[in-house]
């Protein structure tokens, strides 16, 4: 592996989500500043940032993307305590030659009192449907009726967890043989005991969605949840980030009579479970077919994961940062110049890439040690900023942090 | 089968976790995007303003790789139809062949990039992977796929070891080429050298430099020339059955040995040295370590001296112990020579595990393997996951490819080719494929519709449709939507289809519109709007008659939607008002029963009274046109034509 391509993302304040749109062309960032910002790719495969907004008065925790049937629709959660629907309009014809888009709020949902922790979109064979959880342990799902007119969503189901929920994640398979199918992750540390995953299914005859399972091993407090894809199984797959990373296998239990209402019942299997990252993991997620599942962790590191075709599971790559203080602008321009010839990246490939492009920082076990004998960010921007016009700007996102500390939002 | 437990590798982010401690991730295609964040904060932090882009196959981009991954496409196409029917004997050859010509697509790649690394000079490293892929490659082919019995197998393996040890022959070359061949400094490293490689011919040939120089020690040149040319070489299309070479091998060896005991070449020690290595003296040919060059080359040579006629089972035995004397007790292996002690030990399930660790190339273990399990090979070895290791393997390189902007389609025909994830993993793949223009998707559609992926075959439809509609293309839009069968939207678009002809009077994409067919039986609206259309084309036909029972029709049998009744009748009028009479007295009737069935439904209550004032003079005009052409109408038809 190695890194391709640095962009300066330009964001004020923590990056806390970023996402790819279905055919990858496009990605959409958010950040504490308040802003989403969507990037398109152009036909050179420079990315370049086609509109800034602010979207919330609050932090914008998640932001995704609908699939392109609907059009070009994103949906972003915030600790404000509502999730927004956003569609890109065709603008006038000054703004495409700016290369710049316009995105409209559709709606907003109000419905949660407390911060909202998730959002996401359905599986597109279910219509344009919307689920966001909160903090106060509900899950509500949404659907726009009309897919012309998004600017109306009707909340359809309330699902009340009972522990406060930070993820949730759609089944994607569309198989018949399996109802709709959403797993919520709770990061409620006050109750200890129960479990922290729980799975809801919906059913046809009462039109509800009813809790199908709750995985009772999962008691610590769980950050993200991811399905994979369903690959035609009868089972299904879902990864969990927890104190660790676990994936889990779930086989429906054949039903005792065939007009049987209640929920499925499933059988609970651990196909893996991996402490490399020694304490809290935040994030996981499936490659598209489902090969490849990625962890991020409090050692700082995002973990590859791999099975072999007898489903043995071990870790095939990690990156981690190199702890320098590379200031973003500059070192985007030292990439870029440096960005076309691919064969030079083959070959510096891997570990050896950040020592190539930074040799100032020649000692290649830098990690995060050399960060604190290095004098403070200010002065090394000075040192290393080559484009000295940004630096005043970041320099006084330096004082502003000293004097305003991590208050944010009551 | 034991797990190599190796050290993932680490790739640095530049600019991370300085200021914050946590990578956050997306996956794209293809690639992985990090960026530094903080699982535990909520904001008014610093961070890095940076967003990576990681890219995970390397390969992938280089364009000389790109020869080879479509030109081996094609022969793993190839291998694919070979009938199950044939004789399993003449199918042998054929995968020897297939094989063969892998090989040949990698030489031509290494040849290639050989000749750009003047220019390039970072290029050499996929050439010394390539090389070492060949090298593997041949090997397997030797062992595994040709399966050379005792006697030929020590041939093969010569082969081997002369094909990729070739500079050999730029030395002979060279001195051969030079004005005193015999006084020049390399002269006997490539005499022996030639030895080593068993090619005892040309080794005499340039011996004849030498000897005819020196003329008095001719006799002992002579002799030399005579062991050279008396050497056995084992003829596997000849009449000479094994035993009866061994017999003859046996005495020549014998010569040697008594040459040496003789001290025949006493006053010459360069032929000296070439003799002990007749007799396969093992001191003598670890001596010559750097015309060998590698333990394999040493284990070839000392198997052509010592046991020419080496049967298959015995091969590991000497394979290790060549290495070991080679490298010495204290050096550690390097990946390749695992690999290929694998090999020699047949443990071909071992070659493919440390070639996809060593290698970090999908290209190799996947062609390979499927190779491999053609000719049956994998299956003897393990029933249970044998076919399964071949799927995996292809299915990885071809999820590789899938993430390159035009290779994709070649990765097409190696998701056919396996049977239990391939659909599934080409629908999940192609569905991400960018549609970029209307050609790419109309490329994109008919894989899928080759391979009745219905799903993914609507969802793009879908996907363009609503694109054409956002930047207002009606026409694309509509006929996106027929080939995704969508009757919601096509609803919408006609509407918007009618709302356009009500704004400006005129219908657009009228090719479309006019050829229909079928399709505008998907929606209700579709069919009006083609219809509507049908009877405007009438109508400027001047085929007053058929376009007015069309007309008619399309209120009779309610397909007209009830708010676009007036419009119709208002249409009606021109023909009302012919100097002819086009409506007969009965349909004179029904469109004024269609007028007074409008007129009776209930009144829109938003309408201002000046809008009310036109509906009421329209319904006056049509009321007063209809009963004159009724009166004309029965005058018409009550006149007996004579």
């Amino acid at each position: 592996m190695f890194v391709a391509k640095s962009i300066a993302a330009d964001h004020k304040d923590l990056i806390h989500d970023v996402s790819y749109d279905f055919h990858g062309r496009r990605m959409a960032t958010c950040s504490s500043d308040q802003s989403v910002k969507v990037w398109d790719k152009g036909d050179d495969g420079e990315w370049h940032c086609t509109a800034s907004w602010k979207t919330h008065s609050g932090s914008v925790w998640r932001v995704t993307w609908a699939h392109p049937e609907f059009g070009q629709v994103l949906a972003s959660c915030s600790f404000d305590r509502t999730a927004a629907v956003w569609e890109e309009i065709v603008g006038e014809s000054n703004d495409k030659q700016r290369g710049q888009s316009h995105w409209i709020k559709r709606t907003t949902l109000v419905d949660s009192r407390t911060s909202v922790t998730d959002v996401k979109f359905a599986p597109k064979h279910m219509g344009l449907m919307l689920t966001t959880c909160s903090a106060d342990g509900v899950v509500r799902i949404y659907e726009a009726p009309d897919v012309m007119n998004l600017s109306q969503w009707s909340l359809q189901h309330e699902i009340s967890c009972k522990l406060s929920c930070s993820c949730i994640s759609w089944n994607p398979s569309s198989s018949r043989a399996h109802p709709p199918m959403i797993a919520v992750g709770s990061d409620d540390s006050n109750i200890t005991y129960s479990g922290k995953v729980q799975i809801y299914e919906y059913n046809e005859n009462t039109r509800k969605y009813a809790k199908a399972e709750t995985l009772m091993t999962v008691t610590d407090p769980v950050h993200d949840i991811t399905f994979a894809p369903n690959l035609g199984r009868s089972f299904h797959v879902l990864a969990i980030a927890t104190k660790d990373v676990r994936i889990f296998k779930l086989i429906p239990m054949r039903r005792e009579s065939a007009n049987s209402s209640g929920p499925t019942k499933f059988e609970v299997q651990v196909m893996a479970q991996f402490d490399s990252h020694n304490s809290q993991v935040w994030r996981v997620s499936w490659n598209i077919t489902s090969t490849l599942l990625a962890s991020s962790g409090d050692d700082g590191c995002v973990r590859l994961w791999k099975a072999n075709y007898m489903d043995n599971w071990k870790c095939t790559g990690i990156l981690r940062g190199d702890g320098s203080p590379v200031n973003g602008s500059g070192h985007a321009a030292a990439l870029s110049a440096v960005g076309v010839p691919v064969a030079a990246q083959m070959v510096v490939g891997a570990a050896s890439a950040g020592r190539y492009f930074f040799p100032h920082l020649d000692s290649p076990r830098a990690g995060s040690r050399l960060a604190h004998l290095l004098p403070p960010p200010s002065l090394i921007e000075q040192i290393y900023e080559p484009d000295l016009s940004h630096a005043p700007q970041i320099r006084q996102r330096h004082t502003a942090n000293s004097t305003n500390q991590p208050t944010e939002h009551d | 089968m034991e797990e190599v437990d190796v050290e993932p590798s680490t790739t640095l982010i530049p600019g991370a976790g300085f200021y914050q401690k946590h990578l956050g991730f997306e996956w794209g295609p293809g690639d992985l995007i990090v960026y530094e964040t903080n699982y535990k904060l909520q904001g008014n932090e610093s961070c890095s303003p940076s967003v990576h882009i990681v890219r995970r196959d390397e390969d992938i981009c280089s364009p000389i790789l790109r020869k080879l991954f479509s030109e081996s496409h094609l022969i793993f196409v190839g291998l694919q139809k070979i009938k199950e029917d044939v004789p399993s004997k003449n199918k042998k050859s054929q995968f020897v062949s297939i094989s063969k010509n892998y090989r040949s697509v990698i030489r031509a790649c290494m040849e290639e990039l050989q000749q750009n690394a003047g220019k390039r000079s970072h290029d050499t490293h996929p050439v010394s992977i390539l090389l070492a892929i060949e090298l593997i490659w041949n090997l397997c082919e030797v062992l595994f796929i040709d399966a050379a019995p005792a006697g030929s197998l020590l041939l093969q393996l010569l082969d081997w070891v002369r094909l990729h040890k070739s500079d050999v022959d730029a030395k002979a070359r060279e001195v051969l080429q030079s004005d005193s061949p015999a006084q020049h400094q390399s002269y006997w490293d490539v005499v022996i050298s030639l030895v080593l490689q068993g090619r005892t011919d040309e080794a005499r040939q340039v011996l004849s430099k030498q000897a005819s120089l020196r003329a008095e020690s001719s006799s002992v040149f002579k002799r030399m020339d005579g062991l050279l040319q008396t050497m056995p070489i084992f003829n596997p299309t000849g009449t000479q059955t094994l035993t009866e070479f061994e017999v003859k091998w046996r005495h020549w060896h014998e010569e040697c040995d008594r040459c040496l005991q003789d001290n025949t070449f006493a006053s010459n020690r360069h032929l000296e040295t070439i003799c002990k290595i007749l007799v396969g003296d093992e001191d003598t040919l670890l001596e010559q370590k750097e015309l060998l060059s590698t333990w394999y080359h040493f284990l070839v040579t000392r198997l052509l001296f010592t046991h020419p006629t080496i049967k298959p089972p015995d091969l590991h035995y000497y394979a290790q112990s060549s290495m070991n004397m080679f490298l010495g007790p204290r050096a550690s292996p390097e990946p390749l020579d695992i690999i290929l002690l694998s090999a020699f030990e047949f443990d071909l399930h071992q070659v493919i595990k440390d070639c996809s660790i060593a290698l970090n190339n999908w290209w190799f273990v996947a062609h390979l393997t499927d190779l491999l399990d053609h000719c049956k090979l994998l299956q003897s070895h393990n029933l249970h996951f044998g076919s399964n290791l071949r799927e995996f393997l292809v299915l990885e390189y071809a999820s590789g490819l899938f993430t390159h902007h035009s290779l994709w389609q070649l990765a097409v025909d190696y998701f056919d080719h396996c049977p239990e994830f391939g659909r599934v993993y080409l629908e999940l793949q192609i569905e991400r494929v960018p549609l970029d223009t209307e050609r790419k998707a109309i490329k994109v559609l008919r894989i899928c519709e080759d391979r009745q992926m219905s799903e993914q075959v609507r969802s793009i439809c879908k996907i363009m449709a609503k694109r054409a509609l956002r930047n207002n293309r009606l026409g694309s839009a509509l006929s996106w939507t027929i080939r995704a069968k969508d009757a919601a939207f096509a609803t919408l678009i006609s509407e918007r289809f009618l709302q356009d002809y009500s704004n400006k009077g005129s219908f657009t994409d009228l090719d479309l519109l006019d050829n229909l067919g079928p399709a505008m039986l998907l929606s209700d609206s579709l069919t009006f709007l083609g219809k509507y259309r049908e009877f405007h084309r009438l109508y400027g036909e001047k085929r007053f008659s058929e376009a007015a029972r069309l007309l008619l029709s399309l209120m009779t049998a309610k397909i007209a939607p009830r708010s676009l009744w007036m419009t119709l009748l208002t249409d009606a009028l021109p023909l009302l008002e012919q100097k002819e009479v086009i409506f007969s007295v009965d349909q004179t009737y029904e469109l004024m029963s269609c007028l007074e069935e409008l007129n009776s439904g209930t009144k829109h209550s938003n309408l201002t009274d000046q809008d009310e004032d036109i509906e009421s003079t329209k319904t006056e005009l049509l009321r007063l046109a209809l009963a004159r052409n009724l009166t004309m109408a029965i005058v018409k038809e009550g006149t007996i034509e004579t």
